[in-house]
């Protein structure tokens, strides 16, 4: 898993639950180091150790820590970044959903070798989505539900979201978006720049 | 004119930085998001060369010349402040009615975005310019990411260099650190000395008061070769009690003497060590290099070393200087021995 990914878990760690916790967490994992360099590549084994050791060490299934990260990613000041990027996607919600598709490779357009799953977005009827999460990122899907749960707030969009379950190795996120305009949102000043 | 009215509907939304010049060169339209770069000054009205001023091609003389650059790259800015450069192709109206200029940002899109607070909705859907905004944002990021790695990296590598050349226990420079500076020594052709100093009586203190004490003097050692010599010269340990000093620019035999002297004279004052008195001394043999003699770094410790000895034979606390002799009397003596 690519270093980025390993960092944005020790991001969250770190500013949910404590510096602290995470050295507790990283060394139980047994990987011979405490920080994840951003820019280097690990073995996917590694990142897998760190959040059973995670899970296990707060005590709550991982699917749940993924999505509470999925959230911290866009909603914490210090991943600014991260949110506007990802609201370059689309100037309402229902057009970021539709972003989603293309989001692997713009991630691979940034940095080559960030591989993020496959993503397809369907829609229903009556503001009904669904997004299918490939199979090659145990616990990815987890992270999107925080991820589009986050994103609906910064649009000021009101959703509900669901992990549906599997259809063979895919995971399905059902989407039903109610008010597109529900709250005001945050704003997105495309000049501004993120540090 | 409803069918002009319906172009500039269509040009609104495929290519709304457009004008729709007269064939005098006044401005007659102009696309919502150029316009909204300049809220306070309607466009329409105005000479199009009065509100821009066209950088290359070089133009002058107004709409005619204009007319001429159809279909090529223009390269324009505003007259006033913000003076934003623009881009932009020019496409004459049939019949004589004037001309469509279709202007874009280029690469200052990215401070005109931020100096005119500009939108998605100000782009064409077909324009790239929010993933190029998209793209610089990305690069940034990941740049700032390598570059974080990279000064990690570098001091890494930095600590662990001087952890390579330096004695842990001394903090002097190490025998790999004294092989790399005598090459380069060598390789420029300086002119330089090269001392070797062999502790007298330091295995007695090893044996008498521990290795503790052993290390208390060797410290103490180094501290005074230090202070005795300046710091553009070369200080290492090269084996336990052997160190080798390296003078760059100094071929005096009087100075390299008083330092050899000096140097033994403090290492003899007592050493005190938990409530001991540790006494030790030095022997040191000095060799000069001569550029252009063909000497090379393993002749040069040679010589030292056999300069060394003979000062050992000497009796202890002596400096000798080598010369050829010596090297003669060392051969007879190992083939003797």
């Amino acid at each position: 898993m690519h270093g980025l990914m390993n960092r944005a878990i020790q991001a969250f760690v770190c500013n949910t639950y404590g510096r602290d916790r995470w050295i507790e967490v990283i060394e139980r994992a047994g990987l011979g180091f405490t920080e994840f360099e951003a820019m280097l590549v690990y073995e996917d084994e590694q990142s897998q150790k760190v959040l059973a050791e995670l899970s296990r060490e707060l005590d709550r299934p991982l699917m749940e820590i993924l999505e509470d990260m999925g959230t911290f990613l866009v909603s914490h000041p210090q991943l600014e970044p991260l949110r506007r990027l990802l609201r370059f996607g689309g100037v309402t919600y229902e057009e970021f959903l539709h972003s989603l598709d293309d989001l692997p490779d713009r991630a691979r357009l940034a940095v080559s070798d960030l591989h993020i799953p496959p993503m397809e977005l369907r829609e229903h009827t009556g503001g009904q989505f669904s997004l299918s999460c490939g199979p090659d990122l145990p616990g990815f899907s987890s992270v999107m539900v925080g991820v589009l749960r986050a994103m609906a707030d910064d649009y000021g969009a009101l959703v509900i979201l669901d992990l549906q379950g599997r259809e063979g190795e895919t995971e399905i996120i059902s989407i039903t978006l109610i008010e597109t305009a529900f709250a005001e949102g945050r704003s997105f000043d495309l000049g501004a720049r993120a540090g | 004119m409803t069918a002009t009215h319906d172009l500039l509907k269509i040009l609104d939304t495929l290519c709304p930085m457009y004008v729709l010049l007269g064939d005098s060169g006044h401005i007659r339209q102009v696309g919502p998001t150029l316009q909204k770069l300049r809220p306070d000054q309607p466009m329409q009205g105005q000479r199009f060369l009065e509100l821009f001023e066209l950088n290359r091609p070089r133009c002058v003389e107004g709409m005619s010349c204009l007319l001429k650059r159809a279909g090529a790259k223009l390269h324009l800015s505003f007259r006033d402040d913000p003076r934003t450069a623009l881009k932009g192709v020019l496409v004459p109206l049939p019949g004589n009615q004037g001309a469509i200029v279709n202007l874009s940002f280029g690469i200052s899109v990215l401070d005109a975005v931020r100096d005119y607070a500009l939108t998605s909705a100000d782009f064409s859907a077909t324009d790239l310019t929010i993933e190029l905004l998209y793209l610089v944002e990305a690069k940034s990021a990941a740049m700032e990411a390598s570059r974080m790695l990279n000064l990690r990296l570098q001091g890494a590598m930095i600590a662990a260099e001087e952890q390579a050349f330096t004695d842990t226990l001394t903090g002097l420079k190490n025998r790999r650190a004294m092989d790399h500076i005598l090459g380069r020594l060598l390789d420029r052709a300086s002119r330089f000395s090269l001392m070797h100093i062999d502790l007298d009586f330091f295995k007695s203190v090893n044996d008498t008061y521990g290795h503790a004490a052993g290390d208390f003097v060797l410290q103490h050692v180094a501290h005074v070769m230090v202070e005795e010599t300046r710091s553009s010269d070369t200080v290492a340990r090269v084996g336990g009690d052997e160190f080798v000093l390296i003078f760059d620019g100094l071929q005096d035999a009087d100075i390299l003497d008083r330092i050899a002297r000096r140097i033994i004279a403090r290492l003899e004052e007592p050493i005190r060590y938990n409530g001991e008195i540790c006494r030790i001394s030095a022997s040191v043999g000095t060799t000069l290099f001569e550029p252009g003699s063909g000497a090379d770094a393993a002749r040069l410790l040679h010589e030292a070393d056999v300069a060394l000895y003979a000062a050992k034979n000497a009796g202890r606390a002596q400096h000798f200087f080598f010369d050829a002799s010596l090297d003669a009397e060392d051969m007879d003596q190992k083939e003797a021995g």
